[in-house]
């Protein structure tokens, strides 16, 4: 299957836009019609053909806009892409999990070749033919998670594992949901998820490391959160929220359907063999408003989630200033019908 | 599968290495390399004996670099519920067995600037993946390594070939012993000592370790806990509905997997708490063998460590 | 003592002596100094085998190198800021060995200077041993600019680098021992809400 990748932007003047079969393989992440912080955690395991989830890694017709995005980030600001020294084993590890995925599910696309430690790999969407020794480092142009990462859509995290905690020592993320990597670097589990809200006092942290402390390798997790952005934009991170936080404020009854955007990280979690790291994954998917009416059942179900959402989480979100003008342009489309259970249109 | 993904292997080749030790080659049934693993990872070999099932962890020594096999090493003990016994007398070349994928948990910590490597006896099965990935990455390290007698140095003359005057022997016969008061005191800041052998010989150097001053976050164990043999009990699994006994040369979840409940589980040493369990009811005395359960949750009753623990007494009802 | 439900933010557990080290490496600053007395006066086996860098300056007008003087300590640098207390921390940590403890008083962006040099030659941050002393201010780290705000009582602050007005968010990052400090207006731009006294 070959994607037709489209180009767009996901900055000033926000071209980006879903195809009607990106809308329906869209990974909407309710599947009741009410939400609390939960560790909603499952085995990574393939989901139905043509969904996000069919593939571990998912490759989809935003690819090339998203990684032109990702270089301009990385090149205003450096300091999104960090890695602790004894991170480099982990590194590679990370480089055989992407190519090889993306390799196997998407062979139109991409193409690896191993002969030992002698790697060839073939980015066809982004025209880069490039031949590396495993392991090596000066090999590549830039450092191996870098590397790879300017080549696959998401963040990832590298987390070491020592003194029964995991450490965030390494990672690039330039489409975060309003958090730091620079900040965070070299925190704990517990410390990285300090200030999200009610979700401490539930035991939910304790319960996701425990589980998390004892990922086996062949067996990765996955999980979706969400949170709702103005215009598509990818980089929302704290660093130039001075500059995008003023979108909040533009939201408006005629333009709603087309500025807010549910903000969805399918979120995965894979034990590295080599390094014995864990590699956390947060790839972001955004739809429209108007987009996602045009699944009745979500329609009516975002509606009803936003509407009934503790002040905490609107709060924590970042929804304050438009979720009254979307809950009010959703209404229109909840028709107040019972909705299916689970999260596939009906 | 609560274990995990399970790997099917055949026995390639055995090699005694000492009069006590077997070293077993096992390579995937359908010929697929094996997977990537690091430093201090261990499986789970699943052995198919005439009555029942066994399953016991064996840390992993290598892998050929082809990935075609891996290498464990088994002592035979004395006390042995029938694991090793069944891999020294039942296991030839072309058996069957199944593994689990690797699990660590007795990993390098990356972080530090120095390793010191500490074996004795079988233990050294660990530390030998250790010192092989510490010379790839050419990181500083020192291994000590000590044996009854120089027939049971199954590992020494490999060591010392791949690592030369990094590598110290201490032989029993000779009344060599690991002097930890000359070793530890003057470790560089950031060094990590790591220790795999008989219990008393963790607790004497990690007793040295504390005594010259290291703080416990730089000291590393791992203990090879077999689950130990017992009086046999009765046992209900109150969820399911299953009543039925645990033998005297079983543990309590190899009891539980015999009686078709899929129970998770990681290392079935004790250690990793992947399989802890909530206890109804017992009538008579829990005997907690495990290392990840507090003191006060071992003196509760509430929970036991089904990989490990057992019932001294009557019957034993869990929440499964 | 802070107390605090910050969850980012390090558990000061206190300056106790751990009797197993060979040798104890205390770094203090102002009223620290305080906490270095309470936990060694009387303790001669302790104080034998202590070395103890002290900053007076810092966070307290009283200078308390005489009574430390009076320890009996194995050593006592006396340094004159808190950034060439750290330089000569570093080259102590340098040649130290692994019975070495290290410990930290004073005030938060103090300890978390000390526990980033410890980090920095080996020393796992759960073995260093620390008791926050002093003001409560804050140390802040612009997070668009990336400068260090020092001493912050106030929230928000004008971050002293870029001039944003920010919101010092609970949120600590032991690595650069300091909190967040975010855009307090980006969504209301020219809107200063007024400053309110919090951590002094």
């Amino acid at each position: 299957m070959t994607i037709q990748f489209k180009n767009e932007t996901f900055r000033d003047d926000f071209t980006f836009s879903n195809s009607p079969e990106a809308i329906r393989r869209f990974p909407f992440p309710f599947d009741k019609d009410q939400y609390m912080y939960a560790v909603n955690i499952e085995q990574h395991m393939p989901g139905p053909a043509k969904s996000a989830t069919e593939f571990p890694i998912d490759i989809d017709e935003h690819y090339v806009s998203e990684m032109r995005d990702r270089a301009l980030v990385l090149k205003a600001d450096p300091l999104r892409c960090q890695s602790l020294p004894h991170m480099i084993t982990a590194e590679w590890d990370l480089v055989e999990l992407l190519m090889e995925s993306m390799a196997k599910h998407y062979p139109e696309h991409f193409t690896l070749t191993r002969d030992g430690d002698r790697w060839h790999w073939i980015n066809r969407p982004l025209e880069i033919d490039q031949t590396f020794t495993f392991g090596d480092a000066a090999t590549l142009p830039c450092p191996p998670m870098e590397y790879v990462t300017r080549q696959c859509q998401g963040d990832f995290c590298l987390l070491d594992q020592r003194n029964d905690n995991l450490w965030m020592d390494a990672g690039i993320v330039t489409t975060q949901a309003d958090w730091s990597l620079d900040f965070d670097m070299g925190m704990n589990f517990m410390e990285w998820h300090g200030p999200v809200p009610l979700a401490h006092d539930m035991g939910v942290f304790d319960r996701a490391l425990k589980f998390l402390l004892n990922l086996q390798q062949g067996r990765p997790v996955r999980r979706l959160n969400w949170t709702m952005t103005v215009n598509p934009r990818l980089d929302t991170s704290p660093e130039n929220y001075h500059k995008w936080g003023i979108d909040r404020t533009t939201v408006t009854p005629e333009n709603v359907g087309n500025k807010v955007h549910l903000r969805v990280e399918l979120q995965a979690l894979w034990r590295l063999p080599r390094s014995n790291a864990i590699v956390f994954s947060i790839r972001c998917y955004l739809i429209k408003m108007e987009e996602l009416v045009t699944i009745p059942k979500w329609g009516r179900r975002l509606h009803r989630v936003l509407r009934d959402l503790p002040p905490e989480l609107v709060d924590y979100k970042g929804l304050t200033r438009f979720r009254d003008t979307t809950v009010d342009y959703l209404a229109r489309h909840d028709d107040g019908a019972p909705t299916s259970p689970g999260f596939f249109p009906d | 599968m609560s274990g995990g993904v399970e790997i099917p292997v055949r026995v390639v080749a055995i090699e005694q290495a000492t009069p006590t030790v077997k070293r077993f080659s096992l390579a995937a049934r359908d010929g697929a390399p094996l997977p990537l693993y690091s430093a201090g990872a261990h499986v789970v070999v699943a052995m198919d004996a005439a009555d029942r099932r066994i399953k016991n962890p064996y840390s992993l020594i290598d892998r050929s670099p082809d990935g075609s096999t891996y290498r464990i090493g088994v002592l035979r003990t004395q006390q042995s519920r029938g694991g090793s016994a069944f891999m020294h007398e039942q296991v030839a070349v072309g058996s069957e067995l199944t593994i689990t994928m690797p699990v660590n948990l007795f990993p390098l910590n990356r972080t530090g600037r120095k390793h010191l490597l500490i074996a004795g006896g079988i233990g050294v099965t660990p530390i030998y993946a250790m010192a092989e990935e510490l010379a790839r990455q050419s990181v500083a390290y020192e291994i000590h390594y000590a044996m009854r007698d120089s027939a049971h140095g199954a590992f020494a003359d490999e060591l010392v070939a791949r690592h030369g005057d990094r590598v110290r022997l201490y032989r029993d016969d000779c009344q060599e012993v690991i002097a930890v008061d000359r070793i530890l005191p003057n470790q560089p800041l950031g060094t990590h000592l790591y220790v795999c052998g008989p219990e008393g010989m963790i607790n004497a150097i990690l007793a040295g370790g504390r005594a010259a001053g290291w703080p416990e976050e730089n000291l590393h164990a791992e203990r090879f806990l077999a689950p130990p043999g017992g009086s046999p009990f009765a046992l209900r699994l109150a969820k399911a509905g299953i009543t039925t006994e645990v033998r005297a040369d079983q543990s309590l979840l190899e009891a539980i997997e015999a009686a078709g409940v899929d129970a998770a589980f990681l290392c079935r040493g004790g250690a990793c708490g992947q399989c802890e369990t909530r206890v109804v009811s017992a009538d008579g005395e829990l005997v907690h063998n495990d290392h990840f359960l507090s003191d006060d949750e071992k003196a509760s009753g509430a929970k036991i460590m089904t990989c490990v623990s057992r019932l001294k007494g009557r019957e034993l009802v869990l929440d499964l | 003592m802070l107390v605090s439900n910050i969850k980012s933010r390090p558990v000061y557990g206190g300056l106790k002596v751990d009797d197993a080290a060979r040798r104890h490496l205390v770094a203090a600053e102002g009223e620290g100094a305080l906490a270095v007395l309470a936990a060694f006066a009387g303790r001669a086996e302790a104080t034998a085998r202590a070395t103890v860098l002290y900053a007076p300056g810092g966070s307290a007008g009283e200078d308390h190198a005489a009574k430390l003087a009076a320890l009996g300590l194995d050593d006592l640098f006396v340094m004159p800021s808190q950034a060439t207390l750290i330089t000569r921390l570093n080259v102590i940590l340098a040649t130290a060995t692994m019975g070495t403890r290290l410990y930290a008083a004073g005030v938060e962006g103090f300890i978390g200077s000390v526990v980033a040099a410890g980090m920095a030659h080996g020393v796992d941050q759960a073995s260093i041993r620390t008791e926050h002393r002093g003001s409560l201010a804050r140390r802040v780290q612009c997070v668009h600019c990336k400068g260090m705000t020092e001493n912050v009582t106030v929230s928000p602050v004008v971050c002293s680098h870029c001039g944003i007005q920010l919101l010092v968010r609970d949120h600590f990052s032991r690595r650069l021992g300091a909190f967040q400090g975010v855009s307090v207006n980006a969504e209301t731009p020219g809107e200063i809400p007024p400053a309110e006294e919090l951590y002094a």
